[in-house]
């Protein structure tokens, strides 16, 4: 549980020191003395905070999966790692490109640019689809080199990761079908930013997750 | 304190919260049905939870009398004894304590609280409601298959959990997963918005060190549910995923024998890791909401401010961090290192300490306090003894040494029953007391809620002090039947015949409880809008029981604490938290001294 405890400890870290800013100088007791408002830092809308959050939540399950991951390596003498296919290296390429173009797509938002945004949001959700494609196609590769789900607990976990991963993924594709369906209703630009950026930031926080796991179906 | 010059633009700065749109009701199904309404939603949470709790208060019932007067119902064999002992466990801890305190009171009393028109995400505020529904339906859904719910214990240990010979190994096991799936899914919708909203929807003045306890509580029981549910959420996956299509992550090679799935080499301790991991925050998850109410109950009904403020909040995020380390000491027999035990027993020592500065605190805020015996007093007062009691136990529990012997015995039971099951449930019958009159306009009736207390107080040590004893002798808990021993006494026999009778009577006075809350809906008493004189902002709504939105007009511009109970040269015993310092009534000769 190493690997969770620390990232939990980090978070709660994070947490406790910003409580610790605000609270360490007040007097509560005193009436109308002191800072009266204690506003989170500039720019801490209630979506981006609300999505942090969530980031938080999506951490914690993924960095329980993994402890659980390692832990279940030492604990049988069962486990035989797997070889990683050589299609995961395309796959993690459209992933880097999704974001990129989700990136671009912020950023044009924020330029008011609506038709280089519409490019770019479809460029991100395709590519994204094509990462999803692709994972399948490498379940489907696996399955028949005969490294089956069941056959062994490393095979298990490669699939539960995965698929926890692109769980994750269809969940953002839902808000980034919202946020095309806005687009194309001719939604305010404000509220047209704040959903591409949101979507933006969580794809880049999938991909650091899915770079993580990659990494660590590489090294063992 | 320094008498100061009042400046009005530094009391009320401008508003940071920007006016939120709030999706109105049209009609019946989108008021009451489909709401977006915190309130309302709320109360949708109460009663779900409330209704899923009486069933598994009838489940308790049925061990009761099995375990009182052994073979007395035909109805009971050892399977189904099994099996209503593990829905008993599931449905309180989770469907009814976790749902009530953060869905219930969070969801009611975090807007009103913190000022706010209503949660910061109220579409995903109502789903997280349907979501929670759906999830208990899904376990009540284990009643009715062929092979009934499942009987694996509330802590689904495997491998017994999904193999043959454990009632509801079927549908029973995959339905109770899968429900507590869905309960994290909907759950985490909720927290996501009771985090948020207290974060960033504060009205003005309203400091982080300014919230009532109840909030701290609330907020900070939603920070760790949000971070230790996804352990159970990927132990509930692979369970699974082992049950379902067969891999190994928990299940051991031993169980291919038994006609099963080939499972090989899984690990049954990783499930323990997991789940107690989830499991033990859990226990603070119930306890810190409770911790925060019952400071505000307290506070109100000794019309004194509450001790040690800071040191309040500080213990209850201390404990909540606290509490991730502490995982393993419900492992202490499971095999692991003994240097891992000591470990883990330190940690858990350690919480103690916290733990006992907010007993301290409650204890000084009631001394030399103006108390008032009100019920929600009374509850309050009711769970410091409760909460003291199952604490001290856990203290033995706590250590390597004195737990073996005692682990999975009675002394377990009473232990976590007085400390996280009747504990809570006092300070929520106290809570409901409360603001029952916030949420209806009237006041419980009195004598009614009184009688309440008396036998659910003394009833509940009827039950569980008892348990204690029969823990001692080392009767084990989960049996239908204990048949010929030599260890147990004749005693016991007795002493459960005893708590058998108790426990009936304590569910006889939760009908009256419900009688009370039916009847006083229409037939209460009028409270007004603040029948217990409090400062929190809930009581200083126009409207009561407040209207969509909360606060009419204008939000409310916080100037204080929620403390200011019997200020010194004060005319009131109590100053709201939206009265600026100018408009305080002072005694004529107290002059300007003092904080207010």
């Amino acid at each position: 549980m190493t690997v969770s405890l620390i990232l939990i400890v980090a978070m709660m870290a994070a947490l406790v020191g910003w409580l610790l800013r605000q609270s360490i100088a007040e007097r509560p007791w005193v009436a109308a003395s002191g800072p009266q408002s204690a506003p989170l830092p500039a720019g801490f809308t209630a979506p981006r905070v609300g999505l942090l959050a969530f980031l938080a939540v999506v951490t914690s399950v993924f960095a329980l999966t993994v402890s659980a991951y390692l832990m279940r390596m030492e604990m049988g003498a069962d486990w035989r790692s797997m070889p990683v296919p050589g299609l995961l290296w395309a796959n993690s390429t459209a992933l880097v490109l999704a974001s990129l173009a989700l990136q671009l797509a912020w950023r044009a938002a924020a330029r008011d640019q609506a038709r280089r945004l519409r490019q770019l949001l479809a460029a991100g959700g395709g590519f994204t689809l094509a990462f999803l494609a692709g994972q399948l196609l490498a379940w489907q590769q696996l399955e028949a080199a005969g490294y089956y789900l069941v056959a062994n607990p490393a095979n298990a976990f490669f699939y539960l990761l995965t698929a926890l991963h692109g769980a994750h993924l269809l969940g953002g594709l839902m808000a980034w079908t919202r946020v095309l369906a806005r687009l194309h209703g001719n939604a305010d630009a404000a509220w047209l930013c704040a959903g591409v950026e949101l979507c933006a930031l969580y794809w880049h926080f999938l991909l650091l997750v899915w770079a993580l796991l990659f990494g660590l179906l590489l090294t063992t | 304190m320094a008498e100061r010059e009042y400046d009005a633009s530094r009391y009320a700065p401008p508003a940071e919260v920007e006016e939120m749109e709030l999706p109105h009701a049209r009609g019946f199904i989108s008021k009451y049905v489909w709401s977006q309404d915190a309130k309302v939603i709320a109360i949708q949470y109460g009663l779900t939870a409330t209704a899923i709790g009486l069933v598994a208060l009838v489940l308790s019932l049925l061990m009761r009398l099995q375990l009182g007067f052994p073979n007395s119902l035909s109805l009971l064999d050892p399977g189904s004894y099994l099996q209503f002992m593990t829905m008993h466990g599931m449905i309180m801890v989770v469907y009814l304590l976790t749902a009530i305190f953060l869905g219930g009171f969070g969801n009611y009393l975090i807007p009103l609280m913190c000022g706010a028109r209503d949660m910061a995400f109220p579409y995903l505020n109502m789903l997280s409601y349907w979501v929670y529904l759906v999830s208990v339906l899904i376990l009540v859904a284990g009643f009715f298959v062929a092979d009934g719910s499942t009987g694996a214990g509330w802590t689904l240990y495997p491998p017994q959990a999904i193999s043959p010979g454990t009632p509801g190994i079927d549908a029973g096991i995959v339905l109770m997963l899968v429900s507590l799936a869905v309960f994290i899914v909907g759950f985490t919708m909720g927290g996501l918005n009771y985090v948020v909203t207290v974060l960033q929807a504060r009205t003005r003045g309203l400091t982080l060190m300014r919230l009532p306890l109840t909030i701290w509580g609330i907020f900070m029981a939603t920070v760790m549910a949000l971070l230790a549910f996804p352990a159970l959420f990927v132990a509930v996956l692979m369970m699974l995923m082992d049950r379902l299509v067969g891999t190994s992550f928990f299940m051991p090679e031993m169980f291919a024998a038994e006609g099963g799935t080939e499972h090989q080499g899984g690990s049954p301790l990783l499930f323990q890791h997991l789940f107690w991991f989830f499991g033990h925050p859990e226990v603070y998850i119930v306890a810190l909401p409770a911790f925060g109410i019952v400071s505000d109950l307290i506070a109100t009904h000794a019309r004194k401010n509450i001790f040690g403020y800071r040191m309040m909040v500080w213990a209850i995020i201390i404990i909540g961090a606290l509490s991730f380390v502490v995982w393993a000491h419900h492992m202490y027999v499971s095999g692991m290192s003994p240097y891992f035990g000591f470990l883990f027993a330190t940690t858990t020592l350690i919480i103690a300490v916290p733990t006992a500065i907010k007993v301290y605190n409650w204890v000084l805020t009631l001394w030399q306090g103006n108390i008032r015996f009100t019920v929600p007093m009374l509850f309050a007062i009711g769970f410091l003894f409760t909460f003291l009691n199952g604490g001290l136990s856990g203290l033995f529990l706590g250590n390597v040494t004195v737990d073996v012997p005692l682990s999975d015995t009675y002394f377990v039971v009473g232990h976590f029953h007085m400390v996280m099951a009747v504990a809570p449930i006092l300070v929520i019958f106290g809570a409901i007391y409360h603001w029952y009159p916030k949420i209806t306009g009237r006041l419980l009736d009195d004598t009614l809620g009184k009688i309440h207390f008396w036998v659910t107080f003394l009833g509940t040590y009827a039950i569980f002090y008892p348990m204690h004893f029969i823990g001692l002798e080392g009767v084990p808990r989960r049996y239908y039947a204990f048949g010929e021993t030599t260890f147990i006494s004749d005693s016991v026999q007795a002493l459960n015949a005893g708590i058998t009778v108790a426990a009936f009577i304590v569910a006889f006075a939760q009908l009256l409880f419900l009688f009370n809350l039916a009847w006083s809906l229409r037939h209460g008493r009028e409270s007004g809008p603040n029948p217990w004189q409090a400062t929190t902002l809930e009581w200083q709504t126009p409207h009561t029981p407040p209207r969509h939105g909360n606060f009419g007009e204008e939000l409310p511009v916080v100037y204080r604490w929620p403390y200011d109970y019997s200020v010194p040269g004060v005319k009131a015993d109590f100053i709201p938290q939206n009265v600026p310092p100018q408009a305080v009534e002072r005694e004529p000769d107290a002059g300007r001294g003092g904080d207010a």
